[in-house]
């Protein structure tokens, strides 16, 4: 120290800077990279955020192609993210209980400040993640997007679309009024219903898996306190708990997959638009011109192989504002439908009567429908046949194609056109000749139930699907064409059944051409 | 170990020694395994209740005299209905076999709301999806002459108890 001042003095200045300087060092000890206004930056703002790191640094730029995903992914994740904001908002005045669960949703929606509105939107959030799940499982499936590489992570998003129907089945209880009580009389009594089968076969005795899952379901043997404590645990811990995780996990993936699926030969139309990164304009060709490999680090070929250099432009901030957007977007649709809408409350629940007709939520009324034809086969059988045959597709068509491309091409739109036409008179006819004339039992009373187990509706639906798909497969020899053709074919019919559960069936689950047809009961 | 083996006469060859590394790692595994599968299959009974709440099963009706020939009585919160005809009294419980929900009596048939089912008089299927016909159930006579409704015990169809 030479200077003349004392120590002392020096101490105090140093201090004063400090504290002057707090919001810089405080911010620098945040940030350790400057502004991301360099490519360099960029890539460390992604790569030292936790949260941010789920993505890669660069990106293709025919991921944020709009008519190539529709933003259809991160759409379901908002809503997500909604649904868990608002489901910690409805924790703090819902009480788990047989005694006050009806009350407190009947203050949520008339008492607390803001909590109707908080409600609606909890209930309208989960009607568009529903939408967005099945259409992001629909745009990845004709993008042909689940192959090779991703095959794994098409598994993840089975889970992830059970977990959604989970996820929403278990908070339709809740309430505890009529709607909720009924549709889980229902649905505990088709986890009961493979003694529909055991029964006919004269099991039940000896093996019964359904009543052993209802149990494990109710916590008892009707619905009572312990199926609301059951799905309550489901609802807000088990379920969310898992789907962030697997979230996580299939979020991750899409990245270490290689980014989204694309073309190997994406052309300069499909780029129109979208942001390009200046320094490299003139670098990129389409044109295979090397082959990369990481050797001794990957076995095989690397998923760039065969393409020129990749034409990708740094994630932020391209990206995540693209993401961002599509979260105002679902925020704002959610809140205008939380607006005008309000979330249904019937009264309280009752055990002695049902609600006539006693609907699911309208994701579940094509199942109902099936199950109206028979228990077992429309509740547990063809839902299982569909999810396995979901989760098989990328083991079972393992052809080489081009991928990232809405129906692959000529062959793939026409048979995907001709198999909409199919299934769409399959469904109807079949739907028209069972409210016309019945089924086997209005013909034959005494037939056995083993029969319609195996014959009914929803069965005969399922063979001729199958067996259009062999037809395609035989017809264009290719795995891909032939799941093209079946996959349509049951979201088509998914869609008109669901449709016509929710608009045509009315009271005795009777058919009406319009609700203002409803007898008055 | 081999060089030990030569030195011994025997060779590495001959007898399949494992290394004593070898061997603690699979005592290791061994042991996780065990005491990993011992948690999972103490918890797996832990989701199944020992005990169901005690919902009355058992109820009383009334009295013969209650049943005149030709009466009939619902009990809505019990979901049965007690009939008396000429061979006797039974009961039928009116809980749809096809899902759970509650029938209702329209016109001399039994209807579910639910998917549409509809039984006869006697509880037999005439069309929708219910697999079965609707439960008999047992009706008997406590000493003291109360009538009473085992919903337990199911009968046979058309088992009365007779008068
Ligand atoms: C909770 C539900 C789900 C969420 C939140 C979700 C989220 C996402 C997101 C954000 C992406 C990035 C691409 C995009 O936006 O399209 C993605 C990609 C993907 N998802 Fe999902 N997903 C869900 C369910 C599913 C389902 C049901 C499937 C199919 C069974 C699926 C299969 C895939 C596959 C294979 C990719 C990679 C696509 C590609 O590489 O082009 N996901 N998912
Ligand atoms: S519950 Fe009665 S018909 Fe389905």
């Amino acid at each position: 120290m030479q200077s003349k001042k004392g120590k002392g003095e020096m101490g105090l200045r140093d201090y004063f800077k400090n504290i002057l300087r707090l919001p810089k060092t405080f911010l620098e000890s945040f940030v350790r990279h400057g502004k991301p206004n360099s490519d360099r930056a960029r890539s460390q703002t992604v790569m030292s955020n936790i949260f941010l790191h789920i993505h890669s640094t660069r990106i293709h730029r025919y991921t944020l192609k709009k008519t190539f995903t529709f933003g259809l992914g991160v759409i379901a994740a908002s809503s997500f993210f909604i649904l868990i904001l608002t489901g910690i908002l409805l924790m703090v005045y819902y009480k788990p209980s047989v005694d006050l669960a009806y009350d407190s949703i009947k203050d949520i929606q008339y008492v607390v400040p803001g909590g109707r509105f908080i409600r609606n939107v909890h209930r309208w959030a989960t009607n568009v993640m529903i939408v967005s799940v099945i259409l992001h499982m629909v745009r990845v499936f004709y993008t042909a997007a689940y192959k090779e590489t991703r095959s794994f992570n098409w598994l993840m998003g089975m889970v992830l679309f059970i977990l959604t129907l989970g996820l929403s089945f278990t908070g339709y209880l809740l309430p505890w009024d009529q709607l909720a009580y009924w549709a889980v009389t229902i649905c505990s009594n088709i986890a009961a219903s493979p003694r529909e089968l055991t029964d006919a076969l004269g099991l039940t005795p000896y093996f019964d898996p359904g009543g052993f899952m209802k149990v494990l379901l109710l916590g008892s043997e009707e619905i009572g306190q312990d199926a609301l404590t059951r799905f309550f645990w489901l609802h807000c811990i088990v379920l969310p708990f898992l789907m962030i995780m697997i979230l996580s996990v299939h979020v991750w993936r899409v990245r270490k997959d290689g980014g989204l699926a694309r073309p190997d030969n994406i052309k300069e139309k499909d780029l129109q638009g979208i942001e390009e990164d200046g320094n490299t304009r003139n670098v990129f060709e389409n044109a295979p011109q090397k082959t990369y490999g990481l050797m001794c680090l990957v076995r095989g070929k690397t998923p760039a192989v065969g393409r020129g250099p990749e034409n990708t432009i740094p994630s932020w901030p391209t990206l995540f504002i693209a993401e961002f957007a599509l979260f105002m977007l679902t925020f704002a649709i959610v809140c205008t439908l939380a607006y005008f809408f309000d979330a249904p409350l019937k009264e309280l629940a009752n055990a002695a009567v049902p609600e006539n007709p006693a609907k699911a939520p309208w994701y579940f009324l094509g199942l109902q429908e099936l199950v109206s034809y028979s228990a077992f086969m429309g509740g547990v059988g063809i839902p299982t046949i569909a999810i396995l045959g979901l989760a098989l597709i990328p083991y079972l068509d393992r052809e080489k194609q081009t991928l990232g491309r809405w129906f692959d091409n000529r062959t793939g739109r026409k048979v995907a056109r001709e198999s909409l036409v199919y299934s769409a008179g399959v469904t109807i006819a079949l739907l028209a000749f069972t409210v016309k004339f019945g089924w086997l039992r209005n013909w034959f009373p005494d037939i056995p139930q083993l029969v319609i187990i195996f014959i009914n509706p929803g069965t005969v639906l399922v063979s001729f699907f199958v067996f259009w798909s062999f037809r395609c497969l035989y017809k264009f020899d290719s795995t891909r064409i032939s799941a093209i053709a079946l996959f349509t074919c049951f979201i088509v019919s998914f869609i008109i059944l669901t449709y016509f559960a929710t608009y045509h069936r009315g009271p005795n689950w009777d058919f009406y051409w319009l609700k203002s047809q409803w007898p008055i009961h | 170990m081999s060089n030990v083996d030569a030195v011994k006469g025997t060779s590495a060859y001959e007898v399949e020694s494992m290394s004593r590394r070898d061997f603690l790692t699979t005592v290791v595994y061994g042991a996780v395994g065990a005491a990993l599968s011992f948690v999972l299959f103490g918890l797996l009974r832990f989701p199944k209740p020992a005990l169901f709440p005690d919902i009355p099963k058992i109820f009383k009706i009334g009295r013969v005299e209650d049943f005149p020939v030709g009466a009939e009585k619902i009990f809505e919160d019990k979901k049965v209905i007690v009939r008396r005809d000429a061979g006797g009294l039974f009961a039928i419980s009116l809980i749809c076999t096809h899902l759970g929900c509650i029938v209702s009596k329209h016109a001399g048939l039994f209807e579910c709301p639910c998917h549409g089912s509809k039984f006869d008089e006697n509880g037999k299927v005439k069309i929708g999806p219910a697999p079965k016909a609707l439960e008999w159930l047992k009706v008997s006579q406590l000493p003291d002459g109360k009538l009473i409704v085992d919903t337990m015990r199911k009968v046979p169809i058309g088992t009365r108890y007779a008068i």
